[in-house]
């Protein structure tokens, strides 16, 4: 065991440098690129070389036990055909130093899915200003507050910093995860796993991650949400069998659901003031 | 044989962590046993019985779970050679978080889970500070932040560890973890003469011989009087 309390700084220094925690404050994993193994049946993925580059959105779609954890547990491992997929990852473009490799695991790849909940007891100040202390980043009052804003921007209930964490909503809790996963978590990728459309705008939840330069990866098999990625990676067996790029039509078809989106939230808005809905039955987003 | 002690907080997922891990091993062609130390009850027995995993198990009762564990562990090594098994795990629960069953030159895990509060880690004493594996269970149902967070805690009870998260119910983790089991864990022939890595209280008092009576006159041995202070005592 001595050789593994020798080799700990040394692992600390590289996962640092594996998830940009320098000075540029940017992301230093700027694309990943993922090389293919076989499913559970050994029969090879239907794809050559998958590449993510930082602020893109991909989507994962596949029944629950597909295999979906398995290929972020991949990513995060930073695979090197020693998984049982026998996947290999690379960092731009290459071999990444795997001293980082256990530090790695559960902080390369940041999740967020609908049962995570906030267990602190904690307001949203104080909570920002723990998790910046975890990553030795002091929270600024201005920092604070473009966060809160940020998440405001992805929520029709606005949530202040005086706030507590457990009596915020299931839309407010959400905003807040993700406006602090994209501005305060070191993580370069970002995986939404079927996050409920309820109470928060997940299109602009997207955008802002991609915005933070993250990669972002979407599990969802939500119409709408699964077509605002250009690429979708099809999991089955435990294996990738097919990467499908969105075709022209399907554009179009996202640009519909959007509207019928829009028009969803603004039912939604309209309920909450406490008004009547007789002014949305001639709507034009209304289907004939 | 590898002996890898494996100790944590009651509930933390220490049973479905091991479960998992056994599992995983078993795919890579390691067979695993598990001694599992307890206080009053335990069926975990059962379950690990139910996987097919060679199993025993000890019940402390009256004593001390962590003496207990440190007074049989030579003969629990025993059962694992004969069992032939290549690793073998102790499983223990730390109860007061004063003691810790980790042995120098034995691979220890200390198991925590992510809903027991972000002072947790400081509290949990030598069982998490002298371990070399962390797992932190539970991080499926709390945010990315308070994951990070509680992480951050952990390192700082514990700078030299590896820290794993591992999910005891999905199983995601558990492959990482038998394979650092597997491949940093060293071999030992025999525990005997090792050396805990923590001592065990240096002293006994008359509550640890069984008195059940409150008052001055009934206590002998090891009192500590606690300092109160504000108030008109």
């Amino acid at each position: 065991m001595e050789r593994t309390e020798k080799n700990r700084p040394t692992t600390e220094a590289a996962l640092a440098a594996l998830m940009g925690e320098e000075e540029s404050g940017r992301n230093v994993v700027q694309s990943l690129t993922v090389l293919p193994g076989i499913d559970k049946s050994g029969r090879p993925e239907g794809f050559e070389s998958l590449g993510f580059v930082a602020g893109e959105v991909v989507c994962i779609v596949g029944a629950t036990g597909s295999g979906k954890s398995r290929f972020l547990a991949d990513i995060e491992w930073l695979a090197q055909a020693d998984t049982p997929t026998g996947r290999s990852v690379l960092v731009n473009g290459e071999v990444p130093d795997l001293e980082g490799r256990y530090a790695g695991v559960g902080r390369l790849v940041a999740q967020l899915s609908q049962n995570m909940n906030f267990v602190m007891d904690a307001t949203v100040g104080e909570f920002l200003e723990l998790h910046g202390e975890s990553r030795g980043v002091d929270v600024s009052a201005q920092r604070a507050a473009e966060i809160v804003a940020a998440a405001n921007g992805l929520t029709g209930e606005p949530l202040s910093l005086e706030q507590h964490l457990t009596e915020l909503s299931g839309g407010q809790s959400r905003a807040l995860m993700i406006a602090d996963t994209a501005l305060l978590s070191s993580s370069p990728i970002v995986l939404i796993d079927e996050i409920e459309n309820a109470g928060i705008d997940r299109h602009a939840a997207v955008e802002v991650l991609k915005g933070a330069d993250k990669i972002v990866l979407i599990a969802t098999h939500d119409p709408s949400l699964a077509l605002s990625a250009p690429r979708r990676l099809v999991v089955v067996n435990g294996g990738i069998a097919e990467v499908r790029d969105r075709t022209a039509a399907e554009v179009v078809l996202a640009g519909r659901l959007r509207t019928i989106d829009g028009l969803h939230e603004d039912l939604r808005s309209a309920i909450r003031r406490g008004d009547g809905l007789d002014g949305f039955s001639a709507d034009a987003r209304l289907p004939g | 044989m590898k002996l890898i002690t494996v100790a944590g907080p009651p509930s933390c997922g220490k049973t479905a962590v091991i479960l998992k891990t056994v599992v995983e091993l078993r795919r890579m062609g390691v067979a695993a046993g598990v001694v599992k130390f307890d206080c009053l009850t335990t069926d975990d027995d059962e379950r690990y019985a139910r996987a097919g995993i060679p199993v025993q198990k000890g019940l402390s009762g009256s004593i001390c779970p962590d003496h207990y564990f440190a007074s049989n562990i030579e003969e629990t090594f025993a059962w694992g050679l004969q069992q032939g098994v290549p690793v073998l795990f102790t499983e223990s629960a730390g109860l007061c978080n004063r003691c810790s069953p980790h042995i120098v030159d034995v691979m220890a895990v200390a198991v925590i889970d992510n809903l027991s509060g972000i002072n947790t880690p400081r509290k949990v004493g030598p069982m998490l500070r002298t371990a070399d594996v962390v797992v932190i269970t539970k991080g499926d149902v709390v945010s990315q932040a308070e994951r990070e967070v509680f992480a951050s805690r952990v390192r700082q009870a514990n700078r030299r560890a590896r820290i794993l998260p591992v999910n005891g119910l999905s199983g995601q983790g558990a492959f990482e973890l038998a394979r650092l089991l597997r491949d940093e864990a060293p071999e030992q022939a025999g525990v005997t003469g090792s050396r805990l890595r923590y001592p065990m209280p240096s002293a006994v008092c008359s509550y640890c011989l069984g008195e059940q009576r409150i008052g001055a006159e009934h206590q002998i041995g090891n009192i500590t009087p606690l300092n109160l202070t504000g108030g008109d005592l």
